[in-house]
């Protein structure tokens, strides 16, 4: 790790007032970090991907790290503990798919220090974005991309550019946006509340542009509405490794049928394909309103690929998510 | 606290010259690709802050004066206060064997700056034993032979006696879930598992 | 011998081991120790034109920083002996001697600072402006070159050949296979990285490294800086795996002692992760054509194994590939070739089962392919062809359970119950394949020294200058120790890793139990000897034995021992044989695979500690499960680097990948290969697990999957 500076935050206003003090984590140019949990932020230092100059210590930001979750809504503070949430009643009964995509994640003892706050900002794991001696568009503006012609076999299929096709790697980011869950920011202009689908950005010709969050801001909580299909929601992740592994392919599923098996909602976002956390639209709209059966799954499942793009190592995971989503629905609708 | 930057161009003005030759700061350099001679240096003079901490470590306070912040926990508790029963195996989290206990929670100590632990109550395996006589996760991994080189033991074991503490061992396919934040090269599994399974056993 | 050896007792260095107290090389702290980090290529070809450190000088905390312009030039003789652990011929690097790159992430320079983070900081202030080369990258099998005359009298020539022409054999033959195989560049990982301190101290160097031969760092310094071997000490207590990663001498010991020197103070140089992969050695990736031809009863009447594996520009790294098939079975007609592809890497080394693990995969997923076209259980087919006598030089077998092993492994695992069809197997909805293969590994022995003491209060201490990476020589040696002495547990003491010791060779090859075994054994008898000449006979075991220690004005005796191997090794085949049984679950959906149990029937003649050689083997068998679905460097091969180089993408197996494993040692012992009956067991153990994985694969899916790992891409396109 380069040195830094360093300052324990009291208060969210010190801590955003310090935040936009500097250019934050973007690229490699100096600036403020902010610290909770750590746990990729250590990683990425360490390795020297990212070189703050600052790091302001967020970790005993007063209020923030509680958990309310219960059948009319749920609130997530930032900082709250990615184990603590796995393990909460009031998670796993109204949202199973948020514990089941957390205990899905890392560790016992990595979960234990990172936060869902900073989960949601989990750098990719690209082999050329994470080692600093090979080239990387997202690391380093301009400098080429080496996986679209190189080791791609994790790299994404979905939202890629031809400047970047690195996968988000993320596990609660994909349960949380099938639950329609919203983000609060903090900034020096105050709070605000947007869409966690607006949160992360695709590739484009910038790369090193993840999210929408400004200099400075922080994520303050996650604010997730109840609903029949939270209730009946499931996350399904597939890997090489049993586990402690990042996803190869994932589904994260909320479903809500009616009485004769018809799809009243349902809402379907995929990992480990796509650049960031990805909702399938024209998947849901197939199955709305019909009964579903296997049938109806795997025809569904194929509309999720239509504009996949691969790049040959990882030409398998279009076939892998679609038939990713056919089990997920299978399981979540109680037809495997 | 204050930083001083050199302006980039100034600083690669010196270095930079014609033909296939290029400049790169070498820890982040870039093959040569054309047209890659100049890219943003990374500031070459960093203020930092160094801090005198009290950490809290198997109940006894210790004092490490004028600790860099950008220490972790784990390299705090080797290089400085020579603890070194919590072992490197990665320094970026992936393999579980520098795990100990902090407030009764087992993490990965070399994701941690140590600089956030005060006030905190550290267990690493040398807090484990009562003298010689050894924690009974201890004994069972010496019975079991839940190692080999020994290397990865600290950190199984801390991740061990967490585990039971969790109560996630209601069954081996749960005991290998919740075991699998540590990696073992050696192959010790079954016989770390069986371990675990046992200490469990008695204590339910 | 009476009861110890045999005896499934626990470690002797467990309660170290278990609190923390067992110290590895990066752990110990001299007096004024200093940090060091290494600046590395990140080109893979060309020279250094310019090279800038002043602002790593001025960074806070810094020494000093050595680069090729300024360290000071070492002697580097030549070899008068190479050493067993070093490539069959070329260089080693010559560590900022020059300003050539050989590799991406080539050691180009060392900081030395007051703190570890001082002074990687420092490193990634150096800069380095390269002139770039053509560089060689990429595998390009015809670029592969014949092995050398080096590597010929090895036993690792370019080509061998038992009985007619294997080729037109080939062509005759009723059934035939023939296949294409791949295993990729894997990597130790072993937990403990690689990390060196050393400190120079009135004219004496001490090096605490992690090695799996202290003597042979110890040659290497005297060689590398010009110095005397009294003037050099290397200390290695415990060594955190190793896996073959730790025989050679690497550059970084080399880097940490003239830091050392060079800021008179002692310096740790421990390498990161990533460093490991560039630092360190690794499996050569190999590819292979197994070419099988057989009568329809399954008699083989030819066996072609070509194999072309990587090394780098500079050294020449030829392994066993083709041993194993040369002895495996016996055939007619057999002809096997070796061929290198010389890389900007840095030089490949032995990983667990060198070779042999390699040559095996591929030839027992041939064996399987053919059996499967023969309509023959494959156990059937193996029996059919087993080798009397050792093929190689048409040699008896020093012993030889292996048709055993087929038989107490199959009932152990219940392969009555394969069904032969692929596919044919189900629970539930996974696809249930099970597959078997068989294992085969050289079972050699060095000549090896020890000393044995009895110190003033009665205990007796014995030591040799060995390793114990993991698989337990201190327990084994205390076993036999105490045994050969009569005396309990608590009164022998076995004391390792010191180049102080008696001599020994590497603790390498499944060579340790029957090298210094007898060593141990040895000098425990004449100790003995001398008790009874100095003390009276049954001193030893006398009330009163501290008194007559004093009383004879000695505060100890020691006896000293030279062991080596008889004129056995060359009128016998030596090897040790393993079957291994695997079972597979693979996701008809995703082509995921989880083995759900493993079973592995041994003759490794005797066992010495039943409870530490079965933990040998359960290691075996899952590093065997991480070669065959996890484990494989992601080369670049425009940048010549590891696209992977961590332990969250280059999968080794968790807890949760394992399932049943099961142990099973034929009984036998070995007394040509070694008076105790031991035969090697470490690298076995890995050997024909990866094999016996694919060959369940292809039963549960009916798809031969020829390339290593089998992860999930590879067969969900045909799922």
């Amino acid at each position: 790790m380069v040195p830094f500076t360093y300052a324990r935050s009291s208060s969210v206003a010190s801590a955003v007032q310090t935040g936009a003090l500097h250019i934050s984590s973007q690229s490699e140019e100096p600036g403020t970090a902010f610290f909770a949990g750590g746990t990729d932020m250590v990683q990425l230092m360490r390795e020297q991907v990212l070189n703050p100059s600052h790091v302001v210590d967020v970790s005993a930001l007063p209020g923030i790290s509680d958990i309310v979750a219960g059948p009319a809504g749920a609130t997530l503070g930032a900082l709250v503990r990615m184990s603590d949430a796995a393990e909460h009643p009031g998670v796993r009964e109204h949202y199973p798919v948020i514990a089941e995509a957390l205990l899905a994640s890392a560790s016992p003892q990595v979960r234990n220090l990172a936060t869902v706050g900073g989960n949601l900002l989990q750098r990719t794991r690209c082999g050329y974005f994470r080692d600093v001696a090979s080239p990387c568009n997202k690391r380093q503006p301009g400098s080429g991309c080496p996986a679209i012609n190189g080791q791609n076999r994790l790299h994404a299929v979905l939202g890629t550019s031809e400047h970047c096709i690195a996968t988000y790697a993320g596990d609660l980011a994909n349960a949380l946006l099938v639950l329609d869950a919203k983000i609060r920011i903090a900034g020096s202009r105050g709070e605000r509340q947007i869409a966690l689908r607006d949160l992360h950005k695709q590739p484009h010709d910038t790369p090193h542009l993840e999210t929408q969050l400004a200099p400075g801001e922080l994520i303050l909580a996650i604010e997730i509405p109840s609903g029949a299909a939270a209730r009946k929601s499931h996350y399904l992740k597939v890997r090489d490794r049993a586990t402690f592994e990042w996803s190869i392919a994932s589904v994260a599923v909320a479903l809500d049928l009616d009485s004769f098996g018809v799809v009243r909602d349902v809402r379907l976002a995929v990992g480990g394909v796509a650049t960031t956390p990805w909702r399938l639209p024209e998947v849901e709209e197939a199955l709305h309103g019909h009964v579903l059966d296997s049938g109806l799954c795997r025809h569904a499942a194929e509309l999720a690929t239509r504009n996949a793009v691969s790049h040959g190592k990882n030409v398998y995971k279009i076939k892998l998510i679609q038939r990713a989503i056919v089990r997920a629905l299978e399981e979540t609708g109680g037809l495997a | 606290m204050s930083e001083f930057e050199i302006n980039r161009r100034e600083l690669l003005a010196g270095l930079l010259s014609v033909g296939s030759a290029m400049i790169v700061p070498s820890g982040r350099a870039i093959p040569p690709l054309p047209g890659d001679a100049e890219r943003p240096a990374k500031v070459t003079e960093r203020a930092i802050d160094n801090v005198d901490l009290t950490l809290e470590i198997n109940g006894e306070q210790h004092r490490v004066n004028q600790l860099a912040v950008n220490t972790t926990l784990l390299d705090c508790l080797r290089d400085h206060l020579h603890l070194t029963g919590s072992k490197k195996g990665c320094g970026l989290g992936h393999c579980g064997a520098c795990t100990l206990l902090v407030d009764g929670r087992r993490i990965t100590s070399c994701l941690a700056l140590a600089v956030m632990q005060q006030g905190k109550q550290i267990t690493t395996i040398e807090g484990l034993a009562h003298g010689d006589e050894l924690h009974p996760v201890q004994a069972a991994f010496v019975d079991h032979d839940g190692f080999q080189c020994g290397y990865c033991t600290p950190g199984q074991i801390m991740s061990a006696v967490a585990c039971i503490q969790e109560g996630h061992t209601s069954s081996d396919d749960e005991i290998r879930e919740w075991m699998s934040g540590n990696i073992c090269r050696c192959g010790a599994y079954p016989n770390i598992v069986a371990a675990v399974r046992q200490v469990a056993q008695r204590s339910a | 011998m009476s009861s110890l050896v045999g005896s499934p007792i626990s470690r002797v260095d467990g309660p170290a081991k278990v609190t923390g107290r067992a110290t590895y090389a990066a752990e110990f702290h001299p007096d004024g120790l200093t940090y060091a980090a290494i600046v590395e290529s990140s080109i893979s070809a060309g020279s250094i034109s310019h090279i800038d450190s002043t602002q790593a000088e001025r960074a806070p905390g810094v020494l000093t920083v050595l680069t090729f312009l300024n360290a000071p030039k070492l002697p580097y003789a030549p070899y008068k002996q190479r050493p067993a652990v070093e490539p069959v011929s070329g260089e080693a690097l010559r560590v900022l001697q020059d300003s050539e790159i050989k590799f991406s992430g080539q050691p180009i320079g060392v900081v030395v600072a007051h703190t570890q983070t001082q002074a990687e900081y420092a490193a990634s202030l150096v800069r380095v402006r390269y002139v770039p080369a053509k560089s060689l990258t990429h595998f390009d099998s015809d670029r592969g070159v014949p092995t050398s005359e080096a590597a010929a009298k090895k036993g690792r020539g370019p080509e061998a050949r038992q009985g007619g022409d294997a080729d037109e054999a080939f062509h005759q033959a009723a059934v035939k296979i023939d296949g294409h195989y791949v295993q990729p560049r894997e990597h130790h990982n072993a937990m403990e990285p690689h990390a060196t301190v050393a400190e120079w101290k009135d004219g004496q160097l001490t090096i605490w490294d992690k090695t799996q031969w202290v003597d042979n760092v110890r040659e290497e310094m005297v060689r590398i800086f010009g110095i005397s071997a009294d003037s050099v000490r290397v200390i290695n207590p415990f060594v955190g795996g190793a896996f073959g990663s730790s025989l050679r001498t690497w550059p970084h010991v080399t880097l940490a002692v003239m830091a050392s020197r060079q800021v008179g103070r002692p310096v740790r140089l421990e390498l990161t992760r990533r460093q490991l992969y560039y630092s360190t050695g690794f499996r050569p990736h190999t590819e292979q054509r197994v070419a099988l031809g057989a009568q329809h009863d399954g008699h083989l009447q030819a066996h072609i194994q070509e194999a072309i594996g990587q090394t780098s520009t500079y050294e020449e790294f030829a392994e066993a590939t083709l041993d194993a098939p040369a002895v495996t079975y016996a055939c007619e007609n057999r002809r096997t070739s070796y061929r290198l592809v010389p890389m900007n890497t840095n030089t490949p080394c032995p990983m667990r089962g060198p070779g042999h693990a390699t040559g095996l995969f591929a030839q027992e997923v041939a064996m399987d392919e053919l059996a499967a076209l023969l309509k023959l259980d494959p156990i059937q087919l193996r029996l059919r062809n087993f080798a009397e006598r050792s093929p190689k030089k048409d040699l008896p077998w020093s012993s030889n359970a292996l048709q055993d092993c087929y038989r107490i492994g199959a009932e152990r695992f219940g392969w009555e119950h394969r069904t032969p069809e692929p596919r044919s197997m189900r629970a539930g909805r996974q696809l249930v394949g099970l597959g078997m293969a068989t294992a085969v590994n050289t079972a050699p022995r060095y000549p090896a020294s020890a000393s044995a003491t009895l110190l003033a209060d009665g205990t007796v201490v014995v030591r040799s200058a060995t390793s114990d990476m993991g698989p337990g020589t201190y327990t084994a040696m205390t076993q036999v120790a105490a045994d050969t002495l009569g005396l309990p547990l608590p009164r022998v003491r076995f004391e390792l890793g010191d180049s102080t010791f008696p001599k020994a060779e590497e603790h390498g090859g499944s060579t340790t139990t029957a090298s210094i075994g007898p060593a141990v054994r040895e000098a425990c008898l004449a100790l003995l000897a001398k008790i009874s000449g100095t003390l009276g006979s049954s001193a030893l075991f006398a009330p009163d034995l501290l008194d007559k220690i004093r009383s004879a004005g000695s505060s100890q005796i020691e006896a000293h021992s030279d062991s080596k191997p008889g004129d056995e090794k060359d009128t016998y085949a030596m090897y040790s044989f393993g079957v291994i049984f695997a079972e597979v679950h693979v996701d008809p959906d995703f082509g995921t695979v989880r083995v759900t149990r493993i079973s592995g029937a041994y003759d490794a003649g005797r066992i010495v500690n039943p409870k530490l050689a079965r933990s040998q083997c359960i290691g075996g068998m899952i590093g065997g499960l991480g070669m065959a679905l996890l484990e494989g460097a992601e080369w670049d091969t425009r940048l010549g680097r590891v696209a992977n180089a961590n332990l969250a993408e280059y999968l080794v197996p968790v807890c949760a990948d394992i399932g049943e494993l099961d142990v099973i040692f034929v009984p036998g012992e070995d007394k040509l290969l070694s008076p105790l009956g031991v035969k090697g067991l470490a690298e076995l153990g890995l050997c024909g697990v990866a094999p016996a994985i694919a060959n369940a694969v292809w039963h549960a899916t009916g798809v031969r999957v020829r390339e290593l790992p089998i992860t999930p891409d590879k067969l969900i396109v045909y799922l």
